[in-house]
């Protein structure tokens, strides 16, 4: 009982880092995803006629490039990284309703455009890009 | 009793502390931040489903090409790249201004807090002018069975597939004096506005070269909702970090923290500004990367 009492509320002060290379270390990171990224985006920009899983491939090497950065701001910027593991985890276990979400929805939205392609024709025709038009029209690649 | 210290010491839930080890305030921050990832969530979501659901989508490298004093040169992404470096840059200034915090130096609070607050005013700056473009930019575009000359607005959006030569061809007979007027002086800019309203309709027209202008048809009309709503709502979060880093810039300058002893305000603020910056990582790759 008494020992309860010895304890002040916080019991284990972070320590504050001397320097401030890992907060630069982390910028120029941050800079040169930031920089890939857009290489990225002029590539598919400057090439538009290459096949539809390549700018499928990099839109998805894109995506992951933007967690990463995500995972250096909370982790080095938000000091998320230095906290407790269960505090960590009381953020980061919620957030996992997103791999649901994300891919419940996409999907939906993609079933949509399928079936109105198959049973609305016309929209069909009015709506497809033209170029894609010639072949098959219900399996083409995602999101315009 | 050397013993039981050992043992309390990795047992954070024995009772008698905080067994997440922060103070109160941040705790509810993370938890508030955490709330605001999924309103953030659901709005791009909904933005990916409706594009699922598209045939077609607008280009983002041929929508966001301006940049601010170059007219009408095409620059892809530039701009954006611009507004998104300089979110990263106030992150890393309110990092620093966090960092001194932790070591209570009040000159480098103060120095780093009022960076980061230009940084904000910076960064909705840019926001404003691309907004002002995007509204009052003139595009051709042919609308049912004419040209109409639109901005990108939640109701409308200009940037379609190419519409068919011998389409326009026949739009541009139904077209309008004023349209005509328009369509013409968006790319001559020799002449001044009132000699071209002065020209018959004809003269007009055979001022227009249909196959070398490359007019589109209307684009998905939700475009410009999901836009300005998402951005919108981004930026009002960026404003309102302003506004609470600009309270902490004059609390830490009237000595308010160090009276406390502790800057533990401002890493809250802090954390508020890292997430705007975290939100526009995904604003920037859903809507301009790909």
């Amino acid at each position: 009982m008494e020992h309860n009492t010895q304890f002040a509320e916080v019991t284990h002060h972070h320590e504050p880092s001397e320097g401030t290379g890992r907060i630069w270390k982390t910028f120029w990171i941050l800079l040169g995803i930031t920089i890939i990224e857009l290489a990225f985006g002029f590539t598919m920009y400057a090439f538009p006629g290459m096949p539809a899983w390549l700018h499928l491939f990099i839109k998805g090497v894109i995506c992951i490039l933007s967690l990463a950065k995500a995972f250096y701001i909370v982790s080095i910027f938000m000091h998320l990284g230095d906290e407790i593991r269960n505090l960590i985890m009381t953020i980061v276990v919620p957030l996992m309703l997103f791999v649901w979400f994300i891919g419940a929805f996409l999907w939906d939205g993609n079933s949509y455009r399928t079936m109105r392609n198959r049973y609305d024709k016309y929209k069909e025709e009015r709506t497809l890009p033209r170029h894609e038009q010639a072949g098959d029209t219900t399996q083409h690649g995602f999101g315009g | 009793m050397a013993t039981t210290a050992t043992i309390t010491k990795n047992n954070w839930w024995n009772g008698g502390k905080s067994p997440f080890n922060v103070e109160y305030g941040k705790l509810m921050m993370w938890y508030f931040l955490m709330s605001d990832t999924f309103t953030f969530g659901a709005f791009l979501i909904s933005y990916g489903t409706i594009r699922f659901s598209s045939n077609y989508w607008p280009n983002p490298n041929v929508v966001f090409n301006a940049f601010p004093g170059m007219g009408h040169a095409n620059l892809p992404l530039a701009f954006v790249s611009l507004m998104t470096f300089i979110l990263i840059m106030s992150s890393v200034t309110m990092v620093l201004a966090v960092h001194s915090g932790h070591h209570g130096d009040k000159r480098g609070v103060v120095k780093w807090l009022a960076w980061t607050i230009v940084g904000g005013f910076a960064f909705l700056g840019c926001q404003a002018w691309e907004w002002t473009h995007l509204i009052t930019g003139e595009h051709a575009v042919l609308v049912g069975n004419q040209l109409d000359v639109i901005g990108q607005t939640t109701h409308v959006n200009p940037w379609g597939q190419h519409a068919n030569v011998a389409v326009v061809t026949e739009a541009l007979k139904n077209t309008p004096h004023d349209i005509l007027v328009k369509v013409v002086g968006i790319h001559n800019h020799e002449l001044p506005h009132e000699q071209l309203a002065k020209m018959t309709d004809d003269q007009l027209r055979g001022m227009i070269n249909v196959a070398e202008m490359h007019i589109s048809e209307t684009g998905p009309v939700a475009f410009g909702g999901f836009f300005y709503g998402i951005t919108g709502f981004h930026g009002f979060h960026v404003f309102s970090g302003v506004i609470i880093n600009i309270v902490m810039l004059i609390m830490a300058q009237q000595n308010v923290f160090e009276r406390r002893g502790h800057y533990l305000m401002v890493e809250k603020a802090g954390l508020y500004w890292h997430f705007v910056d975290l939100v526009w990582v995904f604003v920037f790759l859903c809507f301009y990367l790909i």
